[in-house]
């Protein structure tokens, strides 16, 4: 981190400008079929867990995607990653097709797209040694063999700040942080052009936090890393993400830079995130103004027709039901500010606290 | 991306540096399993048994050489009464003789060779498949693991008596015949066991994680998923080789296995059936051993089971301080 320098094994230019765009997914769907046998009658239902999602990440920016558990943004990661098989749409990687490549053609675009994962309990294998689960990705590829790999393994343990000499150690033998700066080397050690963070940091401790994202800040910066950056902690994104897509049950609602989208969000249901990020300054906080929406998210096997925010909108009305909301720029706002929305919210708007929201 | 400049207060904890002198040194999952079994006494004992066991089949000509007999030797004047009844146990004959003369104590001692080598031989080549067809029906799923697993329910609804009966009516006894009907019959359970295993760990993230480096099917199965099926399988197979064991000691029992004249415990325990009445020592040594081989394994593989997995833990119960 702070002290380690990046070894010349790893720093290598990036390829590409900064700015123009790494992936593209357009029109992304997943549907995961749910089979359930009642004793005799048998129906196929299904999930909709991403339902057309399009977006951009360019080179070297930050994209942040928020939105409650279970509206598809970890789905949308592993549809990126190909890691799921799409139901429908396309991930463009550097200008290449790659949704429908087999296991083989996906190969050498697997060392170019890596993932962080969430649970730095789950995302590591209990019975193999930390050496060799960081010196996975150079087996796998074939880049570097026996004393060779070893080096390199600690250089990037170095990189991600652990003692290199704990190279034999089991991950039980970490803490949290320190599991997830592993899985970090593990994600780096490729030099890929774009990292998954999948909340990366919402099973850490808050005071390891911090640590974990100048880390991962430093890593982009030296790197020139891309990163899609998935929370469902508000204020951890606003301070990572260039940009910020906001998702609702398999769709996006609204995407902005990031200062923009906090300080002018257009969605209702941006500005009812926005107002559950707690402040921590209680006189503040008690003049802010909190939109507690009601009931729970529908059901995905089932999502509401129209825009599928309506059945819970303080906004809604008739055509919201009917009409699926084009994402498109509202108000005066700039091109890379579009939101998902028939009525969307102006700045200094107070939205009526749970009106005419239906359960 | 930057992050509020409260985290620069906040000491990078890299642990690297002075290192104070370790007071808890780290321990592997292996050495914790060796060191419950160490202080388990059922364990040692077993194992100590086990090893006495191994040693007595490895130095079987050696302890021939000692006593002066091989086991096919018949002692007509020495080893029979003048009825031709066997004799009993004495200084000559430790265990006695059988209704041919021959010395029962060398005939256990080589019949141990025999129950080793089976028990031992289609064990390790029942894990080795059962492993395989396992991981594989776990891990690929759909098809492949509805195909498989039928394979098992299969194999494991063949009546294996009248299979082997069959096998051998056709090619004929022998331990290599034995030694595979004791694989085929025992595989699947094993199969079954590292199935329900695998199919629980491919759900794991850090399968998902090499999937995401791509990895191959081979890299996941045998490296992420095998480890962690491991602990299951070294206590199966501890418990599969008492079991192969008895396996073959019925087999030779029913004269499907090793053929005379070479000693088994089963052909032994076959060939006093007529003698019972008259010559206790030739049921009761091959018996005895056969008891006290299987006997000495399952408490073994019970022990090795309880060490990997110490929530059914016995030794605070059986710990002396406990009680007081």
């Amino acid at each position: 981190m702070t002290g380690a320098t990046v070894p010349a094994s790893l720093a290598a230019p990036p390829g590409g400008r900064a700015g123009d765009v790494l992936v593209r997914i357009e029109h992304v769907v997943k549907h995961f079929p749910v089979k359930s046998s009642a004793l005799f009658r048998r129906r196929a239902e299904t999930v909709h867990a991403v339902d057309g999602v399009t977006v951009e990440i360019r080179r070297g920016e930050t994209l942040g995607l928020v939105g409650e558990t279970g509206c598809g943004k970890s789905t949308l990661a592993r549809c990126i990653t190909r890691l799921y098989e799409l139901t429908s749409g396309r991930v463009i990687f550097d200008g290449v097709d790659v949704s429908r490549f087999s296991r083989a053609e996906l190969r050498p675009f697997r060392r170019r797209m890596q993932m962080i994962f969430q649970d730095p309990y789950g995302s590591l294998n209990p019975r193999r040694r930390v050496g060799s689960i960081i010196g996975d990705p150079f087996a796998i590829h074939g880049v570097a063999e026996g004393e060779d790999r070893k080096r390199r393994v600690q250089d990037l343990m170095a990189v991600v700040g652990l003692n290199p000499e704990h190279y034999n150690r089991f991950p039980s033998e970490f803490s949290g942080g320190q599991r997830q700066r592993i899985g970090i080397a593990r994600a780096i050690a490729l030099r890929p052009d774009l990292v998954v963070c999948d909340e990366p940091v919402s099973a850490l401790d808050v005071s390891i936090r911090a640590q974990v994202l100048n880390l991962l800040a430093d890593l982009q910066r030296d790197l020139g890393l891309t990163y899609l950056f998935i929370s469902h902690d508000l204020s951890v994104v606003r301070h990572t993400s260039d940009r910020v897509a906001v998702m609702y049950l398999g769709k996006i609602v609204e995407i902005a830079p990031a200062h923009d989208l906090y300080q002018h969000p257009r969605h209702p249901y941006t500005v009812a995130l926005l107002s559950a990020v707690p402040v921590p300054d209680p006189d503040v906080a008690d003049a802010q103004q909190r939109i507690i929406l009601s009931g729970d998210p529908p059901s995905p096997l089932d999502p509401p027709t129209g825009c599928r925010f309506h059945p819970r909108c303080p906004k809604a009305q008739a055509i919201c039901a009917a009409q699926d909301p084009a994402l498109v720029p509202h108000l005066a706002d700039a091109p890379d500010h579009r939101a998902a929305c028939h009525f969307p919210v102006a700045d200094g708007e107070i939205l009526a606290t749970a009106a005419g929201a239906a359960p | 991306m930057t992050v509020p400049p409260v985290a620069e207060s906040v000491p990078v904890r890299t642990e690297s540096g002075s290192n104070p002198p370790r007071a808890i040194q780290g321990r592997t999952p292996w050495a914790l399993v060796f060191e419950r079994l160490r202080h388990d006494r059922t364990a040692v004992v077993s194992a100590v048994v086990v090893a006495v066991i191994v040693l007595v089949a490895l130095g079987a000509p050696l302890i021939a050489q000692i006593v002066g007999h091989t086991p096919d030797a018949q002692f007509r004047e020495t080893g029979l009464s003048a009825a031709g009844i066997p004799v009993g146990p004495s200084r000559a004959f430790l265990f006695g003789t059988d209704d041919l003369g021959r010395d029962v104590f060398i005939r256990v001692v080589y019949g141990t060779r025999i129950s080793l080598l089976a028990g031992v031989v289609a064990s390790v080549l029942a894990v080795m498949v059962g492993v395989v067809i396992g991981l594989a029906s776990g891990y690929f799923g759909g098809h492949t693991d509805t195909a498989l697993s039928r394979l098992m329910d299969v194999v494991l609804s063949l009546p294996y008596l009248v299979f082997a009966i069959a096998l051998v009516s056709v090619v004929g006894p022998s331990l290599g015949i034995s030694i595979a009907v004791i694989a085929f019959f025992s595989w699947a359970s094993v199969g079954r066991v590292v199935r329900g295993q695998a199919l629980s760990i491919t759900q794991k993230e850090y399968v998902e994680a090499a999937r995401s480096l791509g990895a191959g099917d081979a890299h996941i199965m045998f490296i992420e998923i095998l480890p962690n099926v491991l602990a299951a399988v070294i206590v199966y197979t501890t418990l599969l080789i008492p079991a192969a064991i008895t396996f073959e000691a019925t087999l030779s029992f029913l004269g499907l296995g090793v053929v005379p004249p070479t000693p088994t415990w089963g052909n032994m325990l076959s060939e006093s059936m007529a003698y019972y009445k008259v010559a206790w020592w030739f049921v009761v040594f091959p018996g005895a051993a056969l008891l006290l081989t299987t006997l000495a394994f399952n408490l073994l593989g019970d022990s090795v089971r309880d060490a990997f997995d110490p929530r059914h833990d016995q030794t605070f119960a059986a710990h002396p301080d406990a009680g007081a």
